[in-house]
């Protein structure tokens, strides 16, 4: 790099030049001088000094308030002119540059300002263009992204090294159930894009099954080996597994298929348990059985009372065996209960589905009346759809009722489903007949009886008549649940989940030297802290993480870290404006020795990224002793990358650098919406990084050093 | 011909017809309810041979059967495992606990008889 011309030194540099240009003149003045000449002219200085001494003082300022005025109106915003050029010409088109300067700087201002706007529209153009082009390749990729997440088994795909090119929601839900990396104290570990898989599964596992396959491919078979492993969270699950091959033949990644067997498992167990105590039950009946009867047979001449009691014998026994059944049968039964899906359902949805199944098996009038807010119901839907029906045939048939409504009423854990109906009152007595009844109509039903559908979902029915209005209410409870909590940060992307990487197929391992490392391809975990204040070394603590994931030069919004701290102490009133976190969000929530460890375990094989992130580091560094837990990860600092790249700016806090990068700010504050900015912010940075020719890791962290060095002497 | 003969059962019904046969047979007995009354009963009353249910109280038949034929001096002990079990690996392991016959309830009283027979001949 070239040196940088700045005010002092050339100051220097033109004085210096200009008394040397005088000084020189002037010698030759004097050396042209006769002896009398040179006296008179000394005596004149002598007499006259002041005048060459003011003058020099005004040559001084002269120049000096020159060189300033080139450096205000021509240099200064000349250099800024070419940073903020290179910011529309590399990371952000829409950025404009304010006019400052001199006529001219600004005259070239707004030319480049309007190039900027030409270069915006093309860019824009292009941009169309492209969009148009990837358009059907997008549509392709949601299909099969949403063909992922509806699949009923999960799915991971891998490449060689064992990292995670692909997985959808199952396989996540299976692997790192959310009750491992949200509140839990398990310090699980995280499924995410380009992590290996064999944090999740035993390494020997896979390999062995990779071998099997192989083995099979040669002997030309079909490549399909399976296992089964017990998960660190203490399910079973079944894993398929299918060899990638590369077009020369050569195995470069697998496919595993997986599904939790756990609850299959158990019931076939449970199964397994009620045939055999009722086999072995019926083997010891059915034993004293055929001994007494063999027994009466074979001595037809034994005394009467003996006689007797091997009859008492054979029908006690019988008696035995059929209790037996009974039992096991019931006992069976009430295990597959248990074991019913429930499904989520609105409100609304159950409401119109049970109209239409009246209106279509029955002769009625239906009225529904829907809640202006429709809450989440958590049913086996198709039960409770034939236990009404099953009610609503009872009461069509024997009670002659054509119009019926049927409403909503929330509670808090419960939604009372009603079904009213004028006039004939329905008394317990009946009520408790139906329940006892299997639920069939016309032939058709399930051996369930309406009982059943209750006790299967908790739950409780009644009937009750108001003399008033003569209305009738036979009343449902049933569970209630909050729908699928969407998280802030899916809801702000509309583009589907950034569930696979298929380049990483092709990447290859992370471990060479992380000094020549690519800054591209390397993986991130951009973070960020909320804390209870300033001082860490005053008692300041901790009362948030949020943390995003970037892997092959994309941002993982669906691999993201968010957690909550309880800091054990108060929270500054400042902290509290700043963050919006006050004391009772933090209660119950897991303290900071519970959370490092899982923090620690997700920033596995990543350089860690932060915006100022001394300041964060501090506070984890400050709970190494306490927590026996050690970040030694590389580190990158946004704050000191950004004062590489635009050196002349002065402001280089988050939101300015986002601002001045065209990166739109939400929710700032959280700890995970600052990591996402900063993340963006960092993204941004590394392709105007590479501008200044930086694209290692090495030498971004020399930068980095330098431009340190030169705040610290500013 | 005097020949003595423990039945280990806690099934009250199946040691009725035992009984039955056995004093038929005109063999000495005695009845055990569990499985430490069992061994007891073998050590007191020195018997030819246990009729051994293995689903016992206490201690389980398989348990009884392989302390029996621990004990040199129950040598010439005839063992039946006479049980509810039947599954192959549990006939399996009862013969390989040292029992002379496995025999599955519902049996055939006859082959039972024929059995306690031919085990107690064969030892004179």
């Amino acid at each position: 790099m070239r040196s940088k011309l700045t005010f002092g030194p050339l100051f220097l540099v033109v004085v210096i030049v200009v008394f040397i240009i005088i000084a020189t003149s002037l010698a030759g003045f004097l050396a042209t001088l006769s002896a009398e000449e040179y006296i008179f002219f000394s005596r004149l200085l002598e007499k006259r000094v002041a005048f060459p001494v003011l003058s020099t003082i005004l040559v001084i300022a002269v120049i000096g308030y020159s060189l300033h005025l080139l450096f205000q109106k021509y240099i200064n915003p000349l250099r800024r002119l070419v940073e903020e050029t290179v910011i529309i010409s590399t990371v952000n088109p829409k950025h404009r540059i304010e006019q400052t300067g001199s006529k001219e700087t600004q005259q070239l201002t707004n030319i480049i300002n309007s190039f900027a706007d030409q270069y915006q529209q093309l860019q824009d153009d292009i941009k169309g263009k492209i969009r148009h082009a990837n358009k059907e390749i997008e549509e392709e990729k949601n299909r099969l992204a949403a063909l992922m997440s509806e699949l009923t088994q999960g799915v991971l795909v891998c490449n060689i090294e064992g990292q995670i090119l692909l997985y959808n929601k199952l396989a996540r839900s299976i692997l790192s159930p959310p009750g491992t990396n949200s509140r839990s104290n398990g310090n699980g570990a995280f499924i995410g894009l380009g992590r290996s898989i064999f944090s999740l599964i035993d390494r020997n596992l896979i390999i062995h099954a990779l071998e099997k396959a192989q083995q099979r491919l040669h002997k030309q078979k079909h490549a399909l080996s399976s296992f089964v492993s017990h998960l660190p969270a203490g399910q079973l699950a079944r894993f398929q597994m299918i060899p990638v091959l590369d077009h020369s033949g050569e195995l470069n990644g697998f496919i595993l298929t997986c599904e939790d067997i756990t609850r299959r498992v158990e019931v076939e167990n449970h199964r397994d348990l009620v045939l055999q105590s009722l086999t072995e039950g019926m083997r010891a009946s059915l034993g004293s059985i055929r001994a007494a009867i063999e027994t009466i047979l074979e001595y037809p001449r034994m005394e009467e009372e003996r006689r007797k009691k091997f009859k008492r014998i054979i029908r006690e026994e019988s008696v035995k065996l059929g209790d037996l059944l009974d039992e096991s049968i019931k006992d069976y039964s009430r295990y597959l209960k248990s074991q019913w899906p429930l499904e989520d359902i609105q409100s609304d949805d159950l409401l119109v589905a049970i109209k239409k199944r009246f209106e279509s098996k029955f002769d009625v009038k239906v009225n529904i009346r829907f809640l202006p807010e429709p809450i989440w119901l958590k049913i086996d839907s198709y039960s409770i759809l034939q236990a009404l029906a099953f009610v609503m045939n009872h009461l069509h048939a024997n009670f002659g009722i054509d119009s019926v409504t049927l409403q909503f009423q929330p509670d808090a854990k419960f939604a009372k489903l009603q079904l009213l109906w004028q006039g004939t009152p329905c008394n317990t007595e009946i009520l408790r007949k139906w329940e006892n009844q299997a639920l069939v109509m016309d032939g058709q039903g399930s051996p369930l009886t309406l009982k059943d559908v209750i006790e299967r979902h908790s739950s409780e029915l009644w009937c009750r008549y108001d003399e008033e209005n003569k209305t009738a209410y036979f009343s449902l409870l049933l569970p209630v649940t909050k729908p699928e909590t969407e998280l802030v940060v899916e809801a702000r992307r509309e583009s589907r989940p950034e569930f696979y990487d298929f380049d990483l197929f092709n990447r290859q391992d992370q471990k060479p030297e992380l000094e020549s490392a690519d800054l591209a391809e390397l993986s991130y975990v951009v973070f960020d802290t909320e804390t209870t204040g300033l001082n860490p070394s005053d008692g300041d603590e901790i009362i948030s993480i949020g943390a995003v994931r970037i892997v092959n030069g994309k941002i993982l919004y669906n691999e993201t870290f968010d957690q909550l701290i309880d800091p054990r102490r108060r929270i500054s009133t400042q902290s509290r404006q700043i963050t919006g976190i006050d004391p009772a969000m933090l209660e119950g929530q897991p303290t900071i020795d519970r959370v490092l460890p899982r923090f620690h375990n997700y920033v596995e094989n990543s350089v860690l990224v932060a915006h100022n992130a001394a300041f964060d580091m501090r506070f984890l560094q400050l709970k190494e002793k306490s927590t026996g837990i050690k970040f030694t990860n590389p580190i990158l600092d946004t704050l000191l990358l950004s004062a590489i790249i635009h050196p002349n700016q002065d402001q280089h806090n988050l939101e300015s650098i986002a601002r001045r990068l065209g990166i739109t700010i939400f929710g700032r504050h959280t700890a995970l919406g600052d990591a996402i900015v900063t993340a963006e912010v960092f993204l941004k940075l590394i392709s105007l990084l590479k501008e200044k020719n930086i694209t290692t890791f090495g030498r971004a962290q020399e930068a980095a050093r330098e431009s340190w060095y030169a705040r610290i002497k500013y | 011909m005097g020949y003595k003969i423990v039945i280990a059962d806690d099934e009250p019904n199946i040691v009725v017809t035992l009984e039955f046969l056995l004093e038929q047979e005109g063999y000495d007995f005695v009845v055990a309810r569990d499985g430490k009354e069992a061994l007891e009963q073998v050590e007191a009353f020195d018997p030819d041979l246990i009729l051994l249910d293995i689903m016992l109280p206490e201690i389980n038949g398989y348990e009884v059967c392989q302390k029996l034929r621990e004990n040199p001096k129950f040598k010439n002990l005839k063992i039946i495992l006479l049980t509810a079990k039947g599954r192959q690996v549990e006939i399996a392991k009862g013969l390989a606990l040292g029992a002379d016959a496995y025999i599955t309830k519902p049996f055939s009283t006859k082959n039972l008889v024929q059995e306690i027979r031919t085990l107690l001949e064969q030892e004179a």
